[in-house]
């Protein structure tokens, strides 16, 4: 400023300059500066702030269980994270860039980043739900699942009376005692609602001996005021029963059970066989993984990571993809090089810094990640998915209350950022010169 | 959706001398391709909103219909669409109050982001003065500060003052950690602001706060609007700064919601149709200043 007259010392220091700049920097020092500072001195201290505990803090810091499980996650994000969505983003950027409809495409992925963190986090844990009657995902591996291995008509069917037990060794139940041929079988289950049986279920019936086999019937022995161990009125019979005849814990036939329970064993020499209903129709139902459960929690909450993230990444770099000169690209398929060596020898070179900058800028949003670990995670397993972010506040303001320890973590996130913060700083100073 | 239709491949192609040799296969190969490109594309997109559609479905059954059976059945039988959760959550007066909280918290943290980041930032750019370079370098260091480092010497510090739990100290909290990105968004459009205007004003005798209302304000709008949608989503969206600052008569509505996810499942219509609410309006703003948001965001990280 060009000042025609020696300006007074007091209007110097509290010039229009100054009275513009005033509110930020009272801001930024009272808010940002002054707390980055006091929490490396209050790492020091104990959880009350009154005793000097030197680095007892970081001592605790790394050998606390909970808080290395922390640490440990938040390794895992920013290993895998940050370059996840990265390479997904050069991907897609890529794909979209001679597609009419590319900017539709990016909007819509895109539009995740729009919404909070905390709704994100309730539409996964929606879609991680373990039910596969509310959870898309498991209804999808559970469908999937049951294509190949079909599903079992009994589960939670068990013997009424003692005439089967529970076969300990194979599976599924085995008579008590052996049938010689000949002979007939009654053998009772209940466990299984009349309408949770098959369709084509008919009224059970007795089977009459016959030579050279075994004969029996397999029913749902429930009816009311029926007796217990004997075909009533309106009990049917259990059909598609898998059922092998035994001998020496040897199979030597195999039948199935017809719509009215009737099975018949035959080809079975001379002899003893007990009869055994194999583990296979009672297999309970798949019920898809627990994704919500300590092994699959973190790897879940990354899934929804990229599920907001990817959308910026794709639009970023499609902007620096769109400001490489074409005559390069031209030249250079001119020159005979396939669209693959055009990639690899020329954009990705190119694109390399503007990379970089995507990739820094996940770096730093992984380390802030808070509110997907905490709503996304049950209580129970909120242990097991923390990140360092999470841990301090729960150190800090949850049920521990220690707020040195918290300091401590809050000092490890700064010595993360630092890095990020050299980088940022370098690169506005090379840009300005 | 849209250009999957003109597969059928011209038969006769004439190759232009000098330019590469591409055979008739190669051609047909990549029509095939670009057709599978755009039905993987479609696919990916649908595949990202599926999320939102099951959390909007759920919102809109009985809690009981969530539990007997998956959102996506709803297809098949829309008459148990309801709105009776909506419904649940006008009549619940915790839920509105939190409502209304979250606008309280944003659009006064927004405003005055974009206030004192203008001038600031006008200040680090038009104005000379010693340590103004070092400022910036400071500005932008902060720029990655996590919120976390704040919380603990910030919380007693309110304790001091008798704002802990207030709106206010939200307020003050979000402005705060929103003024570095709007210094250094503002610093970037300011930059580029030809000097000539400027200095015709101040010919004209203006004052810098003249000059800065009446000259930079109005030609930085683009600017200045990215920076509010930004900040008005930021403070919209958060969870931590509400969850350590605000009690239960100031939160915001993600923390009053939060409450209900221990019991994920029975408040599944709670939760649901609370966490659509919350997305409403980010989802309007993001749809209607869609343009601006991205430049936002994008600024964000510094181009």
């Amino acid at each position: 400023m060009t000042a025609p007259r020696e300006t007074p010392a007091w209007r110097r220091l509290f010039g229009p300059a100054t009275l513009f700049l005033l509110p930020a920097l009272l801001f930024l020092g009272v808010f940002l500066a002054y707390p980055a500072l006091y929490s490396v001195v209050r790492s020091l201290f104990d959880a009350s702030g009154s005793q000097f505990v030197g680095l007892g803090n970081y001592t605790r810091m790394f050998t606390d269980d909970r808080t290395l499980v922390a640490i440990r996650n938040t390794g895992i994000w920013v290993l895998v994270a940050p370059a996840l969505v990265t390479g997904l983003g050069l991907v897609f950027a890529v794909l979209t860039e001679r597609v009419r409809w590319a900017t539709a495409f990016r909007v819509l992925l895109f539009m995740p980043m729009a919404i909070s963190l905390f709704a994100s986090g309730i539409i996964f844990r929606l879609v991680y739900d373990e039910n596969p009657d509310r959870g898309v995902v498991n209804a999808a591996v559970v469908t999937v699942h049951d294509v190949f291995a079909s599903p079992s008509e009994y589960p939670g069917a068990r013997p009424r009376g003692d005439e089967l037990a529970e076969d300990t060794a194979l599976g599924g139940f085995t008579t008590t005692r052996a049938y010689t041929v000949g002979e007939t079988a009654a053998l009772p289950l209940v466990g299984i609602r009349p309408g949770e049986m098959p369709e084509q279920a008919a009224p059970a019936a007795v089977p009459d001996a016959a030579e050279g086999t075994i004969e029996g019937v397999v029913w749902l022995d429930i009816a009311l005021g029926g007796e217990a161990g004997t075909v009533d009125d309106g009990e049917n019979g259990m059909p598609r029963m898998t059922i092998e005849a035994l001998r020496d814990g040897q199979v030597a036939a195999t039948t199935t059970s017809g719509d009215d329970g009737r099975f018949t064993l035959t080809g079975l020499g001379a002899g003893e066989y007990e009869i055994h209903l194999t583990a296979d129709n009672f297999t309970e139902p798949f019920r898809g993984l627990t994704w919500l459960g300590p092994t699959l929690v973190t790897p879940v909450i990354i899934s929804s990571w990229v599920w907001i993230m990817t959308g910026f990444a794709i639009t970023f770099i499609a902007a620096g993809l769109a400001a490489i000169p074409r005559d390069a690209l031209e030249a250079a398929r001119v020159d005979g090089a396939t669209e693959w060596q055009v990639f690899r020898k020329i954009t990705i070179p190119l694109l390399g810094p503007l990379l970089l900058v995507v990739f820094v800028t996940l770096m730093i949003n992984v380390l802030k990640i808070f509110d997907l670990v905490f709503v996304i995670a049950p209580g129970s397993v909120q242990a097991d998915a923390s990140v360092v972010a999470l841990r301090m506040w729960q150190v800090s303001f949850g049920a521990g209350g220690n707020q040195g320890l918290g300091s401590a973590l809050v000092v490890l996130l700064l010595v993360l950022v630092l890095p990020i913060m050299y980088f940022n700083i370098r690169r506005f100073r090379r840009e300005r010169s | 959706m849209t250009t999957t239709s003109q597969k059928s491949p011209s038969v006769v192609e004439v190759s232009v001398s000098g330019a590469p040799r591409r055979g008739m296969a190669s051609r047909l190969l990549s029509r095939l391709g670009s057709g599978a490109l755009q039905t993987v594309l479609v696919l990916v997109a649908l595949f990202w909103m599926v999320p939102v559609i099951g959390l909007l479905l759920v919102s809109l059954r009985s809690e009981a219909d969530n539990t007997n059976s998956g959102w996506w059945t709803v297809l098949l039988k829309p008459a148990e669409l309801t709105l009776d959760n909506y419904r649940g959550l006008v009549d619940n007066d915790v839920l509105v109050r939190s409502f209304l909280n979250t606008v309280y918290i944003s659009v006064p943290s927004t405003l005055l982001v974009v206030g004192i980041g203008a001038l600031a930032a006008y200040a680090l750019v038009w104005m000379d003065f010693p340590g103004r370079d070092w400022i910036m370098v400071g500005v932008v260091g902060l720029l990655v500060l996590p919120i976390q480092a704040a919380l603990i010497p910030i919380s007693q510090l309110y304790g001091a003052l008798g704002i802990f739990g207030s709106i206010l100290g939200a307020i003050l909290f979000h402005v705060a950690f929103g003024l570095p990105f709007a210094v250094f968004l503002l610093r970037n459009f300011f930059v580029n602001i030809p000097r000539d205007l400027l200095e015709a004003a101040r010919m004209d005798g203006a004052g810098e706060w003249r000059i800065f209302r009446r000259v930079v304000l109005p030609v930085a709008r683009p600017a200045l609007a990215s920076l509010a949608v930004f900040q008005f989503l930021w403070v919209w969206n958060d969870m931590l700064v509400a969850l350590v600052f605000t009690s239960p008569d100031s939160a915001p509505l993600t923390v009053a919601l939060r409450s209900q996810l221990r019991q994920f499942g029975t408040n599944i219509d709670v939760l649901a149709s609370g966490a659509f609410l919350s997305m409403l309006v980010p989802l309007l703003v993001f749809f209607a200043f869609q343009r601006s948001f991205v430049q936002g965001v994008f600024a964000g990280s510094g181009k």
